[in-house]
């Protein structure tokens, strides 16, 4: 099988790294070689496969060492979970430096070093949006074929999901690159299943997997844990499952989006109620006031 | 004033003027807050001594003097090699003023290159549209046949995508869809210039090879007689090029050179301005690819660029910059071994006459101590020399050698009685090298122009041989490499060796010693 490279982005504190890592450790049960390369100066895209947080970043052996080429590839991978090989860029402390650069460092070094050898699956987990050109490094040419955009019903998480099919659009046409498809992690907001449905589909995309939510994860998670390997039997796991395997089978179905504009946005979301028009939010606020006064004055 | 329109002083003699003398005293002395002259004396004597010398070598967050360049700067020898190709650095301004420069003061003759001009907006949005306008405009102006894009630092900070931007450049009609542009990201605080030169090469052999970036089928690769050669980053590569050239002609090789600036930085003053000459043609590019086997002859300059051709299936060697008789000798032998054609009489009648030579003037060179600094595969090259006159390269030193390329030194000394006591220092500069010439000196230096500081301050003379030489002209169009080349730089370490003789003699001392014959 050829190198399939795919990635994760999404609205910082979505759950991307939770979402990424149960998933690829549901790929692995499908036999599947996985190379992860975590792109998020707080390196914590493998903390569930490792069943620790990873300390030997690319950036900080790198600053250690002097520079880049001072170091070897065994010093930066590590294996977790049924052999998945774990990497992290790593990257500046907040406030300085230039955490682009960062990820561009650590993928050219990962990639001139073999890491990308001998594995079925390359999947880069990114922070947050796409803020700059460095965080564009793994959708460029002959890195991910396919991009996972992990959001929710949320206004924010909606909001970044349309900005990364801005950025992939900028690459689709130059490149390979693809939105392989909308991943939601429920929030529980109202309509949310309707309202990435309907995203997905402006996007001229599709919502790959809805994701409920269930605390099993986050007892997971505090056991620095996936569903997958803390509770396999449970539905959690299954929902994970289906997820990787929808995604094994979206190998080149991916398609090229078509982002829309703030307004058409902002449209969609009155449309779904996540937001208020102008007059509706200033009646809610003037009624809210007007019961404060009356229940004040009773 | 002592400066009058009849006879004008230059500032060698100007400053010398006892008003001048007394200026640069006075402002030494009330503006400059000079430490006395004892405390300078006693820290100037105090950083020549062993001492010094472990706190020097145990320096982490220093750089001083660095014997290297940026990758850019290796970007632009490379893409000068081919027909009518102008090399575009994305980027700023003043970087690009650096290059042209740079290989102005060496080569003597002007060095085009064109700059996409980034400034804060392009830092700030991204450099795509100066890639277009700038495309379009090198394209109108310059009328170049391929144009051959790589980066400063500014562009590789925010994370520019070449392939993304020339696609879209093309897009926007900046250039003909099918105008040849090629890309390497060259970041300059990777590497150095060697690194540079490699990734355009590699990215010449991608684009011509595997399809120009999706636009075209890649080539089937129809495997024929011929090789190709790649000089790598090289200070003489006019002279080089053009003897390998005379030395394949005399084998009867069918050969192309990869990457040929030998005209270019060495064009006649006949009234015409070539801003592009020679250079390896686009089709001889393209066709490389069916030849039997690529030689390289600077390794650590073509490590990447190798293993692309080696993975189109050709046979790669590489040398590490060989100079003299037994680096000579395993060149031909693996170019004659490689196309069947055997090492005529002629070249073995070279080989003979600088064996002879050296012969001639082994006892002015046997066991005199040398430091050689320069880039990884020069030094290989002129340390395996030293070590076949019988000379010790005392130490051996690379700012851009990294661990693999110490072993390979190390190797080379253990195979020499000569190479008992010398060391290999990588990765070090040239602040190390003056503790290492006052706590362990040696009889010469071989290096670039830079070493004339180092020579002034440590008294160890200077043998200028390397990239780049500054203060003497005309070096460029002399070989170093193949019997011819072996034969130039022995002449330029005995020119130096019997100068210094002369310089040993005193007036009234031992005038014996100041003799005509050495």
């Amino acid at each position: 099988m050829a190198l399939r490279q795919i990635a994760f982005y999404g609205k910082g504190g979505i759950g991307k790294s939770t979402t990424s890592q149960n998933t690829l450790a549901a790929l692995v049960d499908l036999g599947q070689k996985i190379l992860i390369v975590g792109c998020d100066p707080k390196a914590d895209s493998t903390r569930l496969i490792l069943n620790t947080k990873m300390q030997d970043t690319v950036l900080s052996l790198a600053a250690e060492a002097g520079s880049v080429e001072d170091l070897e590839l065994e010093d930066v991978m590590k294996i977790g979970y049924k052999g998945i090989k774990c990497t992290e860029a790593g990257g500046p402390e907040p406030g300085v430096g230039c955490a682009g650069r960062g990820v561009i460092t650590a993928i050219n070094f990962l990639e001139e070093n073999g890491a990308y050898e001998n594995v079925d699956y390359v999947s880069y987990d990114v922070l947050g949006d796409v803020v700059c050109g460095g965080f564009a490094m793994p959708i460029r040419e002959n890195k991910a074929q396919e991009i996972y955009i992990v959001m929710s019903g949320e206004m924010m998480a909606l909001y970044a999901a349309n900005n990364i099919a801005k950025g992939i659009l900028k690459y689709a046409s130059s490149g390979g690159v693809r939105l392989g498809g909308l991943i939601c992690n429920e929030r529980q907001t109202d309509r949310e299943l309707d309202l990435a449905e309907a995203l997905a589909k402006r996007l001229n995309s599709q919502l790959i997997h809805f994701v409920p939510r269930d605390n099993i994860v986050q007892h997971a998670e505090l056991r620095r844990k996936t569903v997958i390997e803390y509770a396999p039997d449970c539905q959690q796991a299954q929902e994970y499952r289906n997820l990787a395997e929808k995604i094994h089978a979206n190998a080149g179905k991916g398609t090229i989006p078509t982002p829309i504009t703030m307004e058409e946005l902002e449209e969609m979301l009155l449309d779904f109620g996540i937001m208020k028009t102008e007059e509706q939010a200033l009646a809610e606020l003037a009624a809210k006031e007007a019961a404060k006064l009356a229940a004040a004055t009773a | 004033m002592s400066q009058n329109a009849e006879k004008i002083l230059d500032h060698q003699e100007l400053f010398r003027e006892p008003e001048y003398a007394k200026m640069i005293e006075n402002k030494r002395a009330l503006f400059e807050n000079r430490v006395p002259a004892a405390e300078l004396d006693r820290v100037r004597d105090w950083t020549k001594t062993a001492e010094y010398r472990e706190k020097n070598f145990a320096r982490e967050a220093l750089t001083v003097n660095p014997n290297k360049a940026c990758q850019p700067l290796g970007a632009v020898f490379a893409a000068v090699g081919f027909e009518k190709t102008l090399p575009f650095v994305h980027g700023s301004q003043g970087c690009v003023a650096y290059y042209r420069s740079h290989f102005s003061r060496h080569f003597k003759e002007p060095t085009s290159c064109v700059s996409s001009s980034m400034t804060e907006d392009a830092a700030v949005f991204g450099g795509l549209n100066n890639m277009i306008d700038g495309l379009a405009n090198a394209h109108a102006l310059y009328k170049p046949k391929m144009i051959a894009v790589s980066t400063t630092c500014m562009a590789e900070v925010i994370g520019d995508d070449l392939n993304a931007f020339i696609k879209g450049a093309k897009e926007k009609g900046s250039v003909p869809a099918d105008f040849d542009v090629t890309f390497a990201h060259t970041p300059a605080f990777v590497g150095s210039h060697i690194t540079g030169y490699d990734n355009v090469m590699k990215g010449v052999v991608e684009h011509f090879w595997d399809g120009k970036a999706g636009t075209v089928p890649k080539l089937e690769r129809q495997p024929n007689n011929s090789i190709n050669f790649i000089g790598g980053f090289d200070g003489y590569t006019v002279g080089n090029l053009r003897e390998i050239k005379r030395l394949f002609d005399v084998m009867g090789v069918e050969y192309t050179i990869f990457g040929d600036n030998s005209d270019v930085w060495d064009t006649p003053a006949d009234g015409e301005f070539r801003m592009y000459d020679g250079g390896t043609t686009l089709e001889q590019a393209a066709n490389a690819i069916h030849a039997k086997a690529t030689i390289s002859m600077q390794e650590f300059c073509t490590e990447k660029t190798l293993a692309t051709i080696a993975a189109h299936g050709q046979e790669v060697k590489a040398f590490n910059h060989p100079v003299g008789v037994a680096g000579t000798d395993a060149f031909l032998q693996e170019v004659s071994r490689l196309t069947g054609k055997p090492i005529p009489d002629a070249l073995t009648k070279e080989r003979g006459r600088l064996v002879d030579a050296i012969g001639d003037s082994s006892a002015h060179i046997h066991g005199k101590k040398f430091a050689i600094y320069g880039d990884p595969d020069t030094c290989l090259g002129l340390a395996a020399f030293i070590l076949e006159l019988g000379g010790e390269p005392t130490h051996i030193l690379a700012t851009n050698g990294n661990k693999a390329w110490a072993e390979k030194v190390e190797t080379l000394l253990a195979s020499s009685p000569f190479g008992k006591n010398c060391h290999v220092y990588p990765g070090k500069d040239l602040w190390h090298l003056r503790s290492l010439l006052f706590t362990e000196p040696v009889d010469f230096m071989i290096g670039n122009t830079y070493g004339k500081y180092l020579e002034r301050d440590t008294g160890t003379p200077l043998i200028r041989i390397g990239f780049p030489l500054f203060d003497r002209h005309h070096h460029h169009r002399y070989p170093v490499w193949g019997y011819q080349g072996a034969l130039n730089v022995l002449v330029w370490i005995l020119d130096k060796i019997f100068d210094e003789l002369d310089k040993d003699v005193v007036a009234g001392k031992n005038d014996i010693s100041f003799d005509i014959i050495r």
